[in-house]
Order: structure tokens, then sequence, then C-alpha cells
């Protein structure tokens, strides 16, 4: 299957020039990445640009999109989107977060849901789980953390094509800046926002559907129970013998879940 | 010149494969701390130091590091309150307090402000950003490091220096009642000194702050460099650079044989020796670097300019890799000498190999390091050596030499000749031995 | 019984007026601090402190304060590990350690571990929430005073007993690599105290742990009070509360002859003395305080426990003003001793009076309390009648009322009795009779 044309393109939001990957056709679907960075155009991608235009904005301070220095924590992010979708005036549109992008996406939603029309949320840090903890990706290497992340690094193609072979030295910088990055946003309460469970409540209303591996070992599945027990209306779908990454260790039925969601 | 005593206070009880397995120090499960061991042990590293001020050192110089069984002096501030009391003359010299990590850094000044006033203004603090694991340890924020060095350095010195009550909001720091109500003996403040790793960034730091620049045990081409890069910055800024910006930490291990100080050299290596480990994911913590050393990393983990670098990139899967790993490491010990980054012998033969690290170098300050898991009576033996032996050929050549040290001459107050920094030290001399090369 | 001494590290070269025109000690700019000067002082209480270990007295006893001249005991770790060293026998009891305002408790449990190490085993540590004026000097939010206290102590002593490493996430400390390489030579920790001042939040809170309650010279009636509060919260935890359980520390003045302990006794009241000046707005930062306690603070500002009362107006116009609030304070002393809040006297005489407050509260531990502006050498002579006479006389007494320390009886392994009610440990009776 051949790949769909995607480019960067720039926007600018206050200061600070944010690199978006787009790609596809249709009507927007904006994707948050997680706290390694962009891991690079993936299957699901492909079959979701047929009918969606795929926007994936680059955090600022993750290598491509520079530092913007005020950026502090997770309402600082969610409000420079804001901003961002404000002014490109896509509200309201759909949304995936992953991981930490899932969690930005939340804090999003807590703050104003109606910029969202959908919103999916892929093992989303933000809450700290009731049961077992969030795995500190900081007491190890980027790419220890990856190989930690799914159930089978090693016989996975999809995992081996974004993360596999020597690690190279712009892959090392890359990682460094958005490890960077994180640590500024995330380090302390580590990867969840206190107040979360209380203020999941202002998320009433908006169409969620939370995505998560049975057996993620980074943010244990009790996150993702709660999640689907504190926002009204919403929609928990796991899949079996999976970890971190569903796009990545479950495809096909990452998509499906995904394409019945959004329709 | 102003001559120090050195040692880690290294908690030698831990059973060395421990180490190996994980390949570092920093993580050893604390389950093999012994607090009967540890507290004789670091009782006996204090009887050192109050030893050696008997012995006429010009100072003692402490560091710290948290969770790790290479250093007990998890709050240095602690040993060098006890040193206040316990010893006379010696300045005590904390090289340094990480002070991105204390939280609280007004707390800081009025503990360092205490030892200076019991001391009787023997105190000479240092800063340092604190290894990467001390970041892990203390979950200091790594991303912001710098900023917390930088702002919690300028309200430690404001605390010691501005009248009070003053308030003071930083990005990360947020009083509003500062009136401290101890404060340092020494006017304006205590004399401060930072220790290094060659690193660029501390280094021109230094030269802007005149603050004399410590180089811990590197070797002695890159020193130079550094050293010249801080002389050159110092030209810029208007002064020469002399002995008294400059120190230099060199491992020494002294005996009555020449037999038995290779003997105690080699218990440097336990363990792996001095960061010779180095877990990438503990090193380097998120942000913590450059993104300039950042780059420098990029191909490298651990520092490159240790013998027996790389010789194994993952932790031992068996005892037999293990057992193989450590023979090999205790293997390049014949390396580490002809580096030169460490001397032994007796002190007739070590005083020339010391010449030579101070004719190329020409530090003002120097310190001797011992380390290593040696019984205490060869322990106290070599510092005997060193303090009656040593100790007085050192101040000589020092004399000789004009290695001047800060508190002969005052950092920065050297004026330059025809308004043009002159290079320091004798990077000329370096090729006429194998040391350093 | 165990016996203390403690003294405040104040620094007393400052003019008294400086305080009382601003009716406290914290505030007061540090301009006028000498170091010189200072640097002799605290060197002097050392001194004193080893000369304590020398005389024989089981502990010596350290607090901690910051900007104010009260106390120059900021980081009172920093003289706990001179003492650690220098003193040979003695305990040394911190009470206590302000915990929530050290930002960092995970270094304060490897500071003190380190001290622990270096004295043999001799450290006592305690903890404290600190002055309403300690969370102003350190930037602590007050409002989360309680709650960095409960944490930071579980975490410290999570650090000291849990192996690592582990993590730690709590409301406000977030560790995830906990794993201390120096830990208390003491095992499971050393024995930990509590200081106070009738709050009986943290009298139930002692009795809940175990942990001795020391008063801090508060007047016997209430603190009588408080401690049948511990003794009945004790009994809830199912254990009888002993003179183990109880503390308290008494100023005292010892000199050779009456005039001159009763002249060393008025230094007492320096600059108003011990905390009788109370700006709200320092003792009291916003959330500090307890729903229960604002209360009963709605009509009085000021402590009504300690020695001296509110006495000073709310504003002062003129150096008029301060001659007044000077006589005032002064004039306070004559009833401080009558109380026994302030005894003096020759070893003879204060041995009596001691008696009565050890017959009243039946404390396990005691503190002397020396404090003021006194020359060097009657400061020394106090000390050395008070140990050389009194602490003698006092541990016979100690022996005869049968006051066991938390070194004798472990706080808290006292059975109740059958029929489950605890008994009295102090004696109202004995307190009617003074």
């Amino acid at each position: 299957m051949a790949e769909t044309s995607h480019k960067e393109e720039t926007f600018r939001v206050g200061e600070t020039e944010l690199r978006v990957i787009k790609g596809g056709q249709g009507k927007p679907l904006l994707v948050f990445h997680g706290e390694l960075g962009f891991p690079g155009w993936l299957q699901w991608l492909d079959v979701l640009a047929r009918k969606r235009t795929i926007w994936i904005p680059l955090h600022p301070g993750f290598g491509k999109t520079p530092m913007a220095s005020w950026i502090m924590n997770m309402r600082d992010l969610g409000a420079f989107y804001a901003r961002f979708i404000r002014e490109q005036k896509l509200a309201p549109v759909d949304v995936i977060g992953f991981s930490l992008g899932g969690w930005l996406a939340a804090e999003m939603a807590i703050a104003n849901s109606a910029q969202f029309s959908k919103m999916v949320l892929v093992g989303a840090t933000g809450l700290r789980p009731p049961s077992g903890e969030i795995m500190d990706m900081f007491t190890r290497t980027a790419r220890g953390y990856l190989n930690a992340s799914v159930i089978d690094s090693r016989n996975n193609p999809e995992f081996a094509k974004l993360f596999g072979g020597e690690q190279t030295p712009e892959q090392f910088e890359a990682w460094e800046d958005a490890r960077a990055e994180t640590a500024r946003i995330a380090w302390a309460p580590y990867m969840y926002t206190q107040s979360m469970p209380e203020l999941l409540a202002n998320v009433a209303g908006l169409p969620t559907l939370i995505l998560w591996g049975k057996q993620d070992p980074v943010v244990p599945l009790s996150a993702g129970e709660l999640y689907h027990q504190k926002i009204a209306g919403s929609k928990l779908v796991t899949f079996d013998n999976c970890g971190h990454m569903p796009e990545v260790e479950k495809p096909a039925d990452f998509i499906k879940a995904i394409e019945s969601f959004l329709g | 010149m102003h001559v120090m005593f050195f040692t880690e206070r290294a908690y030698h009880a831990v059973p060395e494969d421990e180490v190996f397995k994980i390949r570092s120090f920093f993580g050893v499960p604390n389950k093999f701390f012994d607090a009967q061991k540890g507290a004789q042990l670091l009782n006996e590293y204090i009887d050192e130091k109050i030893m050696c001020d008997e012995l006429g050192f010009d100072g003692l110089m402490l560091n710290e590091h948290h969770g790790t069984p290479f250093c007990m002096g998890a709050v240095m501030d602690v040993e060098a309150a006890v040193l206040a009391r316990a010893t006379k003359r010696a300045k005590i010299v904390l090289l340094g307090n990480p002070i991105p990590t204390v939280a609280n850094p007004l707390r800081l000044a009025e503990e360092l402000a205490m030892i200076d006033m019991i001391s009787g203004g023997r105190l000479v603090p240092g800063w340092v950003r604190g290894a990467g694991s001390e970041q892990l340890a203390n979950n200091a924020n790594p991303a912001y490091n710098r900023e917390y060095f930088d702002e919690a350095h300028d309200l430690i010195l404001a605390a010691w220096t501005r009248p009070g009550p003053f308030r003071w909001e930083g990005k990360h720091f947020h009083y509003r009642f500062v009136n401290p109500w101890v404060l340092p003996l020494q006017k304006p403040h205590p004399p401060i000194w930072i220790p290094g790793l060659i690193s660029p960034e501390t280094v021109k730091w230094c030269a802007h702050h005149r603050y004399p620049y410590v180089a811990l045990a590197t070797l002695l081409k890159p020193t130079l460099e550094m050293f010249n890069m801080y002389a050159k910055i110092a030209g810029d800024l208007g002064y020469q650079a002399g002995p008294e910006n400059f120190g230099y930490l060199q491992p020494v291990f002294c005996a009555d044989t020449e037999e038995k100080a290779e003997e105690l050299g080699k218990n440097f290596l336990f363990g792996g020796g001095f960061s010779h480990f180095a877990r990438p994911e503990w090193m380097f913590p998120p942000g913590y670097n450059s993104k300039e050393a950042t780059r420098r990393l990029a191909s490298q983990a651990a520092n490159p300019n240790l013998p027996g670098h790389g010789l194994l990139d993952h932790d031992p899967e068996n005892d037999a890799e293990l057992q193989a790993l450590k023979k090999a490491l205790y293997g390049t010990y014949p390396e580490w000498l002809r580096q030169s980054q460490m001397i032994t012998g007796t002190p007739k033969t070590i005083v020339p190999k010391l010449r030579h690290v101070l004719e190329v170098l020409r530090p003002g300050i120097f310190s001797f390091w011992l380390d290593g898991p040696a019984p205490l009576k060869d322990r106290r033996r070599c510092v005997e050596l060193l303090g009656k032996e040593v100790l007085p050929a050192m101040h000589e050549i020092g004399k000789e030499l004009g290695l001047t040290d800060p508190f002969q001459v005052k950092p920065g107050s050297r004026q330059l000749s025809n308004g043009k920094a002159e290079p320091v030290g004798r990077p000329d001399l370096i090729a006429e031995s194998t040391l350093g090369a | 019984m165990h016996i203390m001494w403690f003294t405040e590290r104040a620094y007393h070269y400052l003019p008294e007026e400086e305080v009382l025109k601003r009716r406290s000690f914290f505030g007061v700019p540090n301009t006028f601090f000498d170091a010189q000067k200072g640097s002799q002082l605290l060197n002097q209480y050392l001194d004193e402190k080893i000369y304590s270990d020398e005389l024989g007295f089981d502990g010596v006893m350290l607090n901690e304060h910051h900007g104010t001249p009260f106390c120059m005991g900021a980081v009172m770790d920093v003289e706990a590990a001179v003492l650690a060293r220098a003193t040979k026998r003695v305990r040394i009891v911190l009470l206590g350690n302000p915990i929530p305002t050290v930002a960092n408790p995970l270094r304060l449990a490897e500071e003190l571990a380190m001290i622990d190490m270096i004295s043999g085993g001799r450290l006592v540590p305690g903890w404290v929430r600190g002055a309403g004026s300690e969370q102003l000097a350190n930037n602590a939010n007050p409002a989360y005073n309680r709650e960095y206290f409960d944490e930071a102590h579980d975490l410290i002593l999570a650090a000291w007993t849990r192996p690592g490493p582990f993590r730690w996430e709590s409301k406000h400390f977030h560790f995830r690599f906990v794993n201390p390489w120096v830990l208390p030579l003491q095992k499971p920790h050393p024995p930990i105290w509590i200081p106070g001042l009738i709050s009986p939040e943290t009298v139930k809170w002692c009795a809940a742990h175990k942990y001795p309650y020391v008063a801090l010279a508060t007047m016997l009636k209430p603190t009588l009070e408080m401690w049948d509060l511990y003794t009945a919260e004790a009994a809830v935890h199912g254990y009888q509360a002993g003179p183990e359980n109880f503390g308290y520390l008494q100023p005292i003045f010892v000199h050779e002859t009456e005039e001159k302990a009763d002249e060393l006794g008025k230094n007492f009241l320096f600059g108003g003395g011990f905390a009788n000046f109370a700006r709200p707005e320092w003792m009291f930062p916003p959330g500090y305080n307890s729903k229960e306690a604002t209360r009963r603070l709605a009509s009085l500002y000021a402590n009504p426990n300690l020695p001296g009362k509110t006495l000073v107006p709310q504003h002062l116009h003129s150096m008029n003003d301060i001659a007044a609030i000077k006589k005032a304070v002064y004039d306070n002393y004559e009833s401080s001793k009558e109380s026994l809040q302030i005894i003096t006297g020759t070893p003879k005489s204060v041995i009596p009076k001691l008696r009565k407050v050890l017959e009243v509260l039946r404390p396990g531990i005691f503190s002397f309390w020396l404090d003021g502006p006194s020359p060097r050498e009657d400061r020394l002579t106090c000390l050395k009648l008070l140990g050389t006479e009194v602490l003698p006389a006092v541990r016979e007494i100690g022996k005869e009322l049968g006051l066991a320390d938390p070194f004798q009886i472990a706080p808290g392994s006292r059975p109740l009795a059958a029929s489950g009610r605890p008994e009295r440990v102090g004696s109202p009776e004995a307190l009617a009779a003074i």
C-alpha cells in the first residue's frame, strides 16, 4: 500500500512557528502525538487520510517546532493549541491523542469541550492510575522506554519500521528534545493533573472513545477505566494482547474502532 | 599554592558484583547498606580529614552525591559542619553543593553561613549542577537544571549580601521575605570555587564570575584547553587569568614501596572506578544537557577518555560474563597509570611526576585524591606520607613556579599586559612525556 | 528520667528597642546582624552544649527558627552535626525540624541519617509544623502546612525503613527513585519526640504515633489538660500512657545567690521574651491554623499560655510607648516566677520548686532552659550549678517518683488496665497545692 502524501507546513501561533504534518483529504482530524514525539506515518493514518485531512502538530520544544519557554505545564500547552484551533477556524474538530497527547486532549476538553466534536484517547496519561503506576520514562533511555511500551518489540514489523536498527544521531537528538520538553511539562506530578478526576465532569456531552491495550505497561488499564467512568457517555474499547501502542500492535482492530466511532 | 586532600566517602562494603551487575554505583539497592559499617567508615573519613588539618594541608575538599555507595556524603554540609569545629586551620572546600536539587536555596544559604561562622571564616563554598543521577535522586526537574542553577546561585549571593528583608521572585524560586539572621563571617561573602568535568558552558560561566575553576582529574590536554578558554574569555572581560584562577584534582597513591603504592592505586578501580559505568538514562536525564552537549553525546554514552571505555555495552547476562568484565576492567590498570589519570609511588618517585603536572597546568589550587577500598592503615600511611613529605615539596614547587593561589592573588585582579590575554599552562610540555598523552 | 539542657541561640547584640517597636523579633532587618559577634556567640553556645555533655546531662536539645535574632539555629542540623562529633555521650535532641518548610524532605532524611551515623546513634529527631513566621521565611505555603507535615513525615520514615529504590508520589512530594545510601544507625529508626505549644491536634497525633510529647514551657494547668487528652487518645489506641510519653521544658536560672539568679532570670524577658510579641500577620499566616484553632484565636492574638500576656498596644507612636511596653514586660516577671513559669534561685532553693513541677506533670523527659543576654560567665555558672548540683537531685526525684524515660520504657508499651480505662499521668492535686 502506497503512503498517502503528506507534507510539513508552518503556522504561526503567537510567537511560535508551529510545524504541522498535513495529509489526506476531507474534514480535519487533529492528532496529538505522545511524549517521544511523532514517530512517523503509520498504516492507520493512510487509511484515515482517504476520508480526512490529518493535522499532526509537532508540539513546541519537541525538535521541529521551537521550544516556547513559557509553556511549563499541560494547561499552558492546551491553551497554546486552543489558540491554534481558534485561529485556524478548526473548531469543532475531531481529535485523537496518544499517551501524553491524550492527556493534552483531555485537558483541553476540560477547559472548553466545544472546541472538539469527537475525542479519542489512546493509552492517555493525565490521570493517576487507581492501581499501578505510570511507567517512569525518565529512568530509562528513550529506546528502553519504547521497547518496554509494547508487548513484543522484536516481532512487530510496524514497530521495527519506526524504531528498529541502529540509533542515528538525528533520532537520538529528537528523542532527547522530546524527553526534555516532556520533563518541562510533566516532571512532577509525573504525567498527570491532580484535579483531573474532578474536572472530567466538564467533558460530559463530548462523544469520547477511550482505547486501551489490556496489558498496557506504561499507563495501566485502571486509568482508562477511570477516564471511562468520569466522562459521562464515553465508550471504552480495549485490545487483548496489546501494550501501550494499539496503533502499532493491533492496527486492524485499532482502525476499525476509530472508523466506526468517527463515522 | 593551596594544597588540599580529597576522598569520596565511599561505602566500600558494597558487594562489588552488585555494581558490575547494573554497570553503575547509582541504583544499587540500599538493602546492601549496613549502617554499622557505614557509620564506622564515615567517621574514619572524618578522622582522616582532621588528620590532614593537623598535617598542615591548606584545604579539605568535600563533594556530594545522592543515592550511591560511591559517596556517603549525601549532604556534605553535615561533614562540613563537623569539620568546622573539629579542625583548626584548614579551609573547608565544598566542590560543590548541587544547588538545583536542594529545592530551598535560602535554607542552604543559612546552612553555609552557619558553617562559615562556626569555622571562623574557613569556608569555601562551590556550586555544581549535580550529576544527572542527583536530579533523579532528588526529583529535581533536569530540564530546568541550568535555570535552577543560575537562580539559586543569584539568590544565595543576594541572601548573603543584600540587606533584608527583601523580596525575591524569580522564574523558579519565590520568596517574599528574605531576611536571614545568620550571615557568613567572610565579607562580602566567602570565596567561591567551581569544580568541573570539562563543560565549556561551566568554564565560560566561571570566567565571567571570576570564580576559580577546579578540573576534576580530567586528562591534561583537554584540561589545558579549558584553562585557555577561560583565559581567553577573561581577556575579553579585561583581566589576565593566572594560577589563582585554576585548580586540579589528581588521584595520588603513596606508600613506602612502589609495589605497595601500585597495589593501593589498583583499589581505585573498585566497582569499575570513578564514573566508569555511566548508564545514559541516569547520567543524562531529560533536558539536563544543552543542545550542543546532546549533539556531542549522540554517538557516545560514557566518558571515552577513560581506559576500558566500551568494554561492555549491556548488563552482564550471567556470572561468567560479569567476571570476565571485571577482569577486563582491572586489566586496564596499566593504561590508567600511563595516562596520568593516577599517580602512584613513594614520596620520592611521585614528587617529580607531580611537578610535571604542575608545570603543565600551573594551577594555584591542587588537591590529592585518594580513593578505593584500601585497608585503613594503608590509607592512613598514604595520608601521612603525603602530608609530611609530599606536601612540603609541593609548596616548594609551587613557590618556584609562581603558582599563586586565590588567597595570595585575588582571582580576576591581574592586569592584562598590552590589553591582550596571555595563554596559561605549558601545552608544549605534554608531549615530552607519556603523561596525559 | 531523661534530663536535657536547652537554649535558643539568640543574637543578643541588637538594640532592644528594635524588637519592642516592631512588637516582634521576626522581621527585624538583618542589617543589625554583625557576623563577627554572631560567630563568637554561636561558638559559645556550642561550647555550652559540649560542656553539658561533660557535666553528665542526658541530652542536649536544639530547635530551629528562621529570619529572627531570637535564634541563630536557622539550620539546627548544622549544630547537630557539630555536636555529633564534638560530644561523646549525650543524646542530640532536635525539637524539631520544621518539615513543611524544607521543600526536599528526602535530603533532610539523608542529613539526619548522617548525623545519627556520625554520633554513633545518639540522635533523637523531632518534627514541628514550624511557627507561622517560618512559613514566611521559607515561603512554604501555610495553607498546606498540615498536609506537608504529614506527607514529609511519612516520606522520611519510609526513606529510613523501606528498602530502595521505591517510588513516592503523594499530593505534595514526588520522588520516583528513593534509595538513600546513608541510613540511620538506630534501627528501625531513631526515636522520635515531638515538641508542642498546646495544640490538641498535635497531642492527638503524637498519641496515635506513640511519640513522646514535649510541652514547651507552657502553663502547668493547660499542660496537664494536654496530658489527659494524650492519655485518653492513647487508650483509644490500646495503651496506657506513662511518664515516658511526656516531656517538659522549664526556664530556670541558677546562680550562687538569689539576687544574681534573679538578675539572670530577668534577662529572659529581653525584647519582650519568648514569643511574647506575636504579630498576628506573622504568627498566623493564611491557612496555617485549623478551623478549630482559628476559632480559639478569634478573640485573642497572643498565646495566653506563655509567660507574659498580651500587653502590647496595637499602635506605637513614640518612644514613650516603647518605655511603657518595656515596663509592662518586666513588671510581669514576678507573676511568672510565682506560677513557676520561670524558676530562679540557688541550687538549694530551686530544687523544691522543680520537685513541685515534676510532681504535677510527672514527665519522663525534662529540659532546663536558659536564655537571655546574660554574660558568658554567668551562663556558665548557671550551667555548672545545674549540672553538678541540680541535675543529680532531679535525677533522684525522678527515681523516687518513678518517672521512666523513653529509653527505659518504650512509649506505648505500657498495657491498659483490665477495665480499659486509662489512668491519669499527671497530678491535678499537686497543682492545686501550689
